[in-house]
C-alpha cells in the first residue's frame, strides 16, 4: 500500500526509536525494538564463510529461551573488514566480533546475551585486546575512516525499508520532488563537484546537466552495476547493503534530468546484490517510493533491473547500453555521447552504484558539506577495496587526499610477515601503480592520474617484494585480452601482441628490442582504440615499465626473475652444506626430479629438466637446505 | 542544413553540419585511408584505419563517424597519426593469412593490399599467433575465416540491407571471428546464397565457390558440346574487371571472348528470359482471370526464393511456378535444341555465366532437371568469367564484337532489361499490354517501376484490367513488402529481386573497392548500361522474337500449355530455420 509523505515520517521516526540503541550505547530499549541487536554480516564474503548458519544458531537459541522480542538477529550489509569476517557486531554494547565461527554461537549466545559478558578471544582489533567497546571507534581499521557512501552498510538490514528510511532515507528524494525544481538539483549536484566513481571522475553534476538540456519525451536513468575490475567490490557491497540508497539516488537523477525510468545493470554473478536490490525496488513501489506519483508530488519513476553476464566490457558505458537494449555488448564511437543519444538513442545519464550512493547525502547535506571533504579537485571520500599483501583485506572508504601509506599502514595494517612494500596496484587492469617512492602522494583523480595509474572504481592490490612487476603486468594483460570485445583491432591484436611478447619476457625469451616494441604498441593503442578499455589497457605494462624497468631488463638481458617468481628462470637447488640427506624433499616431488641416497650416499640433487618449479621441497625441507635461486 | 566553420590540416572549411570529418576531408581534396567503411552500409569505426588528431580531444577519433562541429581543428596526418595508422594496419595484417600469391582478391580487388601498399608497410612487425580456423566451403559462397579482418561490412550486407542475418560476429576478443549461430556451416543456415557479402568484403575472406575447373574440363572433352548462355546483367559488368568504366555494355566483345574459350555455341540468356515473360505473363492472366492465387510473385531471383521459402512459406503458392530464365533456357537446350540438331542431350554441357551466386545453388535443385539431366550443368559467376579470360591471356578491352549464335541470338529488349530492379514487371506488362489489348502499343516504358527506389508501388491499367503492382529489391525491401502482403494490403503482381538494384548489383559481380561504392551508385551506372542495351533493341517485347514464337509453334505449343509446364515450370518448398519448421504451428 503507498504512503503518504506523513506516513513514511511516521515509520521513520518509530523505527528511529527502536535503532536508538545502535547509536546510543544508553538509550531506552522499545518494546519493538528490543534490548539487544546482533548485527551479522549477510555480505557475500561473510556468507561464504558461514554467516547465514551464525543466524540460525543465534536465533535458534534465542527463541528457544524466550528472548526474541528482546533479542533481535539483524542480516546486515558489509563491514568492510573481510578479512576477519564472518563478523557480528552488537548493540547497545558496541562490542564487534570477528573471525566468528558457527560453533561460537553458544558461547556468544550464554556469555554475551544472557549474561552481557563479551566473548573476549572473539573481540575485533588487536589479538590480545582486552576490552573494546565501540570497535568503530577504536579499531584503527574503522576510526581512520569516513564512510558516506558505505554509511548505512553493516548500519541497517538491507532488506528492510524501514530500517533505511529511519536512517533518513528518502528524505533527499522527497526534498528533491516537493521543494526542488529539477534544475536546482542538477545545480547542487554540480556545485558539490562530485565526480564519477566508476573510473574516469567525470563530474556528475555536469553529466547531468548534459542530460537535462536534452528536449526529449523519453530519458533514461542507468546505473553501471558492472563492477568488473579484478579484486573491486565496493559496488557489490553498496548493493548488498545499503540498496535503497541507490534506488533513492536514480528517482533523484529521474526527476533532475527529466527521466521516468531508470535500469540497473547488475552483473548476475553478483547472487546476493540481485536479489537484495530485487526485494528493495518491491518495497519501493509497495511504499509508492517508486512508480506512479510518487508521494503525491506528481512524478513517477520505474526502476528495473538488468542482469549482465560479466562481460568487462560491459562496463564501459555505450556497451553496457547496448546491453541492456539486448545485444551484444560492445562498445560504439561517440559522439554522439549517451546524454544525447543513449539507450535506445534517448538522452541517458549512467553513473555508477557508489556515485549514487553519495547523492541523497549531498541533497541532505549540502554542497558546502561535501566540498568540505577531500582534495581540491576530488571532494568527498572514496571506497577502495584493499586487497594482496595486506594485513586488512576489505573495504575502506577514506577521504579524498589520504595518502597511500596511511591506507596501507595504518587502516590496512601493513605487510604480512615483515615483508617490504614494493608496490600498490590501483584502477585494476586500467590502471597502473604505484612504487614505494610515492606513498605519501594524497590520493584523488588527479594525482593518480599523474602518477600514471588511474582510480578507476577502487581496487587496490597491495604487493611485497616477493611480486615480480613483469608477472603482475602479464597478470592484467591476460584479463584484457580475455576481456577485449574483439571490435577493433589495437585492442582484438594489439594487447595480445603485448602480451605474446611480455609472456616471452618472463618465460626468459625477450629479445632486446622487446621494450621498445612494448611501448610502441602501448602507445599506438592508447591513441587508436575505439573505447576506454583498449584505451587504458596497456596502462599496467606502462607504468610497471616506468617505475620498474630495472626489473624487466633483468628478464630481457641477464634472463633473471629479481623476484623469483617467472618459473622458467627460476631453479630450485638443494646446498649440500645444509642437506642431512633425510629424503623428506625427494618424497614429496611430484615430478621424481630429486635424486639421492642416504645409505649410498648418493647427494641429493634437483633434476632441472624434470622440474616444474612447484617449490614443494623447499617448503617441506626442515633444514631449509633449498633455496630458490632467480 | 546548418553549416559549421572548421579547419582541416590548415584548410578552412565550411560544411554542412551532418558531415562527418571523412566527409569533410574528402571535400578539401584530403582522402583519409578507410577500411570498414562503405557509406550508408556499414559506419561504425571500428577499424581504426581512418583516426585523425582533433584539438583538444585525448584519444584520436575514426573520422568515418565522428561528425563536425563549429570551430573543429583537424590533423589528418600528424607523426601520432601517421604511426598509429601503421601500427593497426601491422596488427591488422600479423593476423591476416597473407597467402595473396593464390588469393582471388590480390590481382587489384584487395583493399588490405592497396592499403598496406599506400601507407607502405615494409614488414610485418609485430608478427604473432594467427587464426587458424576452417574453411566454409557451400554451393555457392567460400569464407575464409583466416583472411577475414573483422571489418564487419558483410555482418551489415547481410543483417541491415538484406535482413537476412544469418551472420555475426562470434567469440570475443583475439577470438573473434565472423561465424553463424552454433558454429554451423553457412549453407545449414537460412543463407540465400545472395552474395552479397562477397560484394561488400575488402579482402579475399568471402568469395563464390569456384566452378571454373568444372567448365575447363567440359570444354577439353571433345565428346562435349558446351554450350553457354550469358545473363543480362554481365555484359554490362564483365568490363569492370578489365578497367572498363563501369556499367560500360561489352556484349560483342563478351561473345568473341566466350567463342575463343572454346565454347561450340554462345547464346543470350535474353532468350530465356523472353520465354518467361510467355510463361510468366500468361500465368499472370490466368491467375488474374481465373481466379487464383494472387499476388503472383516473380520468380526469377533464386536468392529470393530461398528467402520466401525460410521466411514466407505461406506464400509459395503466390510465387509464379515459372523457373528462372536460364533454367527455362538449359532445358530447351536440352530438350527441343538437342532434338532438332540431332544432338544426344546427355552429351551436352550448359554453362550458364551469371551475375548471381545463387544461381549455383538454383541450378543444383534436383527441381531443375528434365529427364533426369540438369537443366544446366554449371553457372559462373561475370567475375569467375573474367579470370578465365585473363587465364587463357585474352586481351578483352582490344577484341572485336560478335553476335550470339543463332537460333537464339536475337533476344529482345525486354530480355536485357531483366538486369536491372523494376526489369522484370517491366518486360512482363510489355507483353501482357499487348496480349489483352489485342494491339501493339507504343507506349511501353513503365517509368514508374525504374530506378532505385527500395520499394515502388504503381497501378497498370490495360485493357479492362487495372493491377496493383510493387517492386522490391534487396531483401530488407523484400521483407517489408512481404510483412505488407502478410497484414492485409492488396498487390496483383510483385517483382522480388534478392541483390539491391537487382541482377546488375548480384553477388557475382565484378568487385568495386569501398572507395567507389561509397561515393558512387555501381547499381544505377550498370543500370543504364542495360535500359541503353534495351533502346538499341531491334525488338523490344517478348512475344515478337522470333525465336519464340518458332519454339511456340514447333515444340511447346502453346504458352502454360502441359509441356512448358513440364520443362519450364517449378516448385517450392518449405525450409527450416536452423532445424525449426517455418510454418506456424
Amino acid at each position: 500500500m503507498t504512503r503518504t509523505s506523513a506516513e513514511i515520517q511516521k515509520i521513520r521516526e518509530r523505527v528511529h526509536e527502536d535503532l536508538m540503541i545502535r547509536l546510543d550505547p544508553k538509550a531506552k530499549p522499545t518494546p519493538e525494538g528490543g534490548r539487544m541487536h546482533i548485527m551479522v554480516c549477510c555480505g557475500t564474503g561473510c556468507t561464504s564463510s558461514g554467516s547465514m548458519k551464525i543466524i540460525e544458531g543465534l536465533e535458534e537459541r534465542i527463541s528457544g529461551a524466550g528472548l526474541a522480542s528482546e533479542v533481535k538477529v539483524v542480516k546486515t550489509g558489509c563491514f568492510g573488514l573481510c578479512a576477519q569476517g564472518p563478523i557480528l557486531m552488537i548493540y547497545p554494547d558496541h562490542i564487534m566480533y570477528t573471525l566468528v565461527s558457527p560453533e561460537d554461537v553458544d558461547e556468544i549466545f550464554e556469555s554475551h546475551v544472557v549474561k552481557g559478558e563479551p566473548v573476549k578471544r572473539l573481540l575485533a582489533g588487536e589479538e590480545d585486546a582486552e576490552e573494546i567497546s565501540n570497535a568503530m571507534e577504536s579499531v584503527d581499521f574503522f576510526s581512520r575512516q569516513m564512510r558516506v557512501a558505505l554509511r548505512n552498510c553493516g548500519a541497517i538490514d538491507p532488506e528492510n525499508i524501514d530500517e533505511y528510511i529511519a536512517r533518513d532515507g528518502y528524505r533527499a528524494l522527497e526534498k528533491c520532488i516537493s521543494e526542488m525544481d529539477p534544475e536546482e538539483v542538477v545545480d547542487l549536484i554540480k556545485a558539490s563537484n562530485l565526480r564519477g566513481r566508476g573510473g574516469a571522475g567525470f563530474p556528475t553534476g555536469v553529466k547531468w546537466s548534459f542530460a537535462a538540456a536534452q528536449q526529449s519525451h523519453e530519458k533514461y536513468v542507468c546505473c553501471n552495476a558492472d563492477e568488473g575490475d579484478p579484486g573491486a567490490f565496493m559496488d557489490r557491497s553498496v548493493l548488498e547493503g545499503d540498496p535503497h540508497s541507490v534506488i533513492e539516488a536514480m528517482a533523484i537523477a529521474g526527476y533532475a534530468i527529466g527521466s521516468g525510468q531508470g535500469y540497473i545493470y547488475v552483473r548476475a554473478e553478483y547472487p546476493i546484490a540481485v536479489e537484495r536490490l530485487s526485494i528493495a525496488i518491491e518495497q519501493a513501489y509497495e511504499y509508492g517510493l517508486l512508480g506512479h506519483d510518487i508521494l503525491g508530488k506528481g512524478f513517477d519513476f520505474d526502476l528495473e533491473l538488468r542482469l549482465g553476464a560479466g562481460a568487462f566490457v560491459c562496463g564501459e558505458e555505450t556497451a553496457l547500453m547496448t546491453s541492456v537494449e539486448g545485444k551484444r555488448g560492445e562498445p560504439r564511437p561517440r559522439p554522439p555521447f549517451p546524454a544525447v543519444s543513449g539507450l535506445f538513442q534517448k538522452p541517458t545519464i549512467l553513473n555508477n552504484v557508489e556515485t549514487y550512493a553519495n547523492i541523497p547525502m549531498i541533497v541532505l547535506r549540502g554542497a558546502d558539506w561535501f566540498n568540505s571533504i577531500g582534495t581540491e579537485k576530488s571532494k568527498g571520500t572514496k571506497v577502495f577495496a584493499v586487497g594482496g599483501k595486506i594485513k586488512n583485506t576489505g573495504l575502506v572508504e577514506i577521504p579524498m587526499g589520504t595518502t597511500l601509506r596511511e591506507i596501507i599502514y595504518d587502516i590496512g595494517g601493513g605487510i604480512p610477515d615483515g615483508k617490504e612494500f614494493k608496490a600498490a596496484q590501483t584502477g585494476g587492469p586500467s590502471g597502473g601503480c604505484i612504487p614505494a617512492s610515492k606513498l605519501d602522494t594524497p590520493i584523488d583523480f588527479d594525482n593518480l592520474l599523474e602518477l600514471g595509474s588511474m582510480m578507476g572504481s577502487g581496487g587496490l592490490i597491495v604487493m611485497d617484494e616477493d611480486t615480480c612487476m613483469v608477472d603482475l603486468a602479464k597478470f592484467f594483460l591476460e584479463f584484457t585480452v580475455d576481456e577485449s570485445c574483439g571490435k577493433c583491432p589495437p585492442c582484438r591484436i594489439g594487447t595480445k601482441r603485448m602480451l605474446e611478447i611480455v609472456t616471452r619476457i618472463t618465460e626468459g625469451k625477450g629479445q632486446p628490442d622487446d621494450l621498445e616494441k612494448l611501448e610502441t604498441l602501448a602507445r599506438n593503442i592508447k591513441a587508436a582504440a575505439l573505447c576506454g578499455l583498449g584505451q587504458t589497457a596497456p596502462n599496467p605494462v606502462l607504468s610497471t615499465m616506468r617505475y620498474f624497468r630495472d626489473e624487466y631488463m633483468a628478464h630481457v638481458i641477464d634472463k633473471k626473475c629479481p623476484a623469483g617468481v617467472c618459473k622458467s628462470m627460476l631453479q630450485f637447488i638443494i646446498y649440500a652444506d645444509a642437506c642431512k640427506s633425510c629424503g623428506i624433499c625427494k618424497k614429496n616431488c611430484p615430478t621424481n626430479a630429486i635424486t639421492g641416497d642416504k645409505k649410498t650416499g648418493v647427494p641429493y640433487a634437483i633434476d632441472q629438466d624434470k622440474c616444474v618449479k612447484c617449490g614443494v621441497c623447499m617448503e617441506k625441507c626442515p633444514f631449509k637446505a633449498i633455496l630458490k635461486n632467480a | 542544413m546548418n553549416k559549421v566553420n572548421m579547419t582541416i590540416d590548415g584548410i578552412q572549411l565550411y560544411v554542412p553540419e551532418n558531415y562527418t570529418i571523412l566527409e569533410a576531408a574528402k571535400e578539401a581534396g584530403i582522402s583519409i585511408p578507410t577500411l570498414c567503411f562503405l557509406k550508408d552500409v556499414n559506419e561504425i569505426g571500428c577499424c581504426r584505419m581512418c583516426i585523425v588528431e582533433v584539438e583538444g580531444a585525448k584519444a584520436m577519433p575514426a573520422a568515418c563517424v565522428h561528425p563536425v562541429s563549429e570551430g573543429m581543428v583537424v590533423r589528418t596526418h600528424t607523426p601520432r597519426v601517421m604511426e598509429a595508422r601503421k601500427v593497426n594496419l601491422d596488427l591488422i595484417l600479423s593476423n591476416h593469412n597473407a597467402r595473396c600469391q593464390t588469393c582471388s582478391r590480390s590481382m587489384m580487388d584487395c583493399e588490405l593490399q592497396a592499403l598496406a601498399n599506400k601507407l607502405m608497410i615494409e614488414d610485418v612487425v609485430f608478427e604473432g599467433e594467427s587464426a587458424k580456423l576452417p574453411l566454409d566451403i557451400g554451393t555457392s559462397i567460400v569464407r575464409d575465416p583466416n583472411k577475414c579482418i573483422l571489418c564487419r561490412r558483410c555482418i551489415s550486407a547481410c543483417k541491415k540491407i538484406q535482413s537476412v542475418g544469418v551472420i555475426d560476429i562470434v567469440g570475443r576478443g583475439f577470438d573473434a571471428h565472423v561465424g553463424s549461430p552454433f558454429g554451423i556451416r553457412l549453407e545449414e543456415t537460412p543463407c540465400v546464397n545472395c552474395g552479397q557479402c562477397i560484394n561488400y568484403c575488402p579482402v579475399g575472406a568471402l568469395k563464390e565457390k569456384d566452378d571454373t575447373a568444372k567448365v575447363w574440363d567440359a570444354l577439353y572433352d571433345p565428346d562435349r558440346v558446351v554450350i553457354v548462355q550469358t545473363a543480362p546483367a554481365v555484359r554490362v559488368a564483365l568490363g569492370e574487371d578489365f578497367n572498363m568504366p563501369i556499367g560500360e555494355p561489352v556484349t560483342g566483345k563478351m561473345v568473341t571472348a566466350l567463342r575463343m574459350l572454346g565454347f561450340d555455341q554462345v547464346f543470350d540468356t535474353d532468350t530465356g528470359a523472353d520465354l518467361t515473360i510467355m510463361e510468366e505473363g500468361t500465368e499472370l492472366i490466368d491467375r488474374i482471370r481465373g481466379g487464383g492465387r494472387l499476388p503472383m510473385i516473380t520468380s526469377c531471383s533464386p536468392g529470393w526464393i530461398k528467402f520466401c521459402e525460410h521466411n514466407y512459406p505461406e506464400y509459395l503458392d503466390n510465387l509464379s511456378t515459372c523457373k528462372s530464365p536460364h533454367q527455362m533456357f538449359g532445358a530447351i537446350l536440352k530438350t527441343y535444341y538437342a532434338e532438332k540438331n540431332g544432338i544426344d542431350p546427355e552429351k551436352i554441357f550448359v554453362v550458364s555465366v551469371m551475375p548471381c551466386t545463387a544461381k549455383k545453388f538454383e541450378a543444383a535443385r534436383p527441381e531443375m532437371s528434365v529427364n533426369g539431366l540438369a537443366d544446366v550443368d554449371a553457372v559462373i559467376t561475370t567475375r569467375e568469367l573474367a579470370s578465365m579470360i585473363y587465364d587463357v591471356g585474352i586481351d578483352f578491352p582490344k577484341l572485336g564484337d560478335s553476335q550470339f549464335d543463332d537460333p537464339f541470338g536475337s533476344a529482345t529488349g525486354a530480355g536485357v532489361i531483366f538486369g536491372a530492379t523494376g526489369g522484370v514487371m517491366e518486360a512482363a506488362l510489355r507483353t501482357v499490354a499487348d496480349i489483352l489489348t489485342g494491339q501493339s502499343l507504343d507506349n511501353f516504358e513503365y517509368e514508374d517501376i525504374r530506378g532505385l527506389e527500395g520499394i515502388k508501388i504503381t497501378t497498370v491499367e490495360v485493357a479492362d484490367l487495372k493491377l496493383r503492382a510493387a517492386v522490391a529489391h534487396g531483401l530488407g525491401n523484400a521483407r517489408k513488402i512481404m510483412d505488407a502482403v502478410r497484414a492485409g494490403e492488396h498487390f496483383d503482381f510483385i517483382e522480388i529481386m534478392a541483390c539491391p538494384g537487382g541482377c546488375v548489383n548480384g553477388g557475382g559481380q565484378p568487385l568495386q573497392l569501398s572507395e567507389v561504392r561509397s561515393w558512387k551508385d555501381v547499381r544505377a551506372e550498370r543500370a543504364k548500361g542495360v535500359y541503353r542495351e534495351d533502346m538499341k533493341s531491334f525488338i523490344r517485347k517478348s512475344y515478337k522474337n522470333p525465336a519464340i514464337k518458332k519454339l511456340y509453334k514447333e515444340y511447346l505449343g502453346m504458352a502454360g500449355g502441359s509441356r512448358s509446364h513440364e520443362l519450364l515450370h517449378t516448385h517450392y518448398k518449405a525450409r527450416d530455420n536452423y532445424g525449426k519448421s517455418p510454418l506456424p504451428e
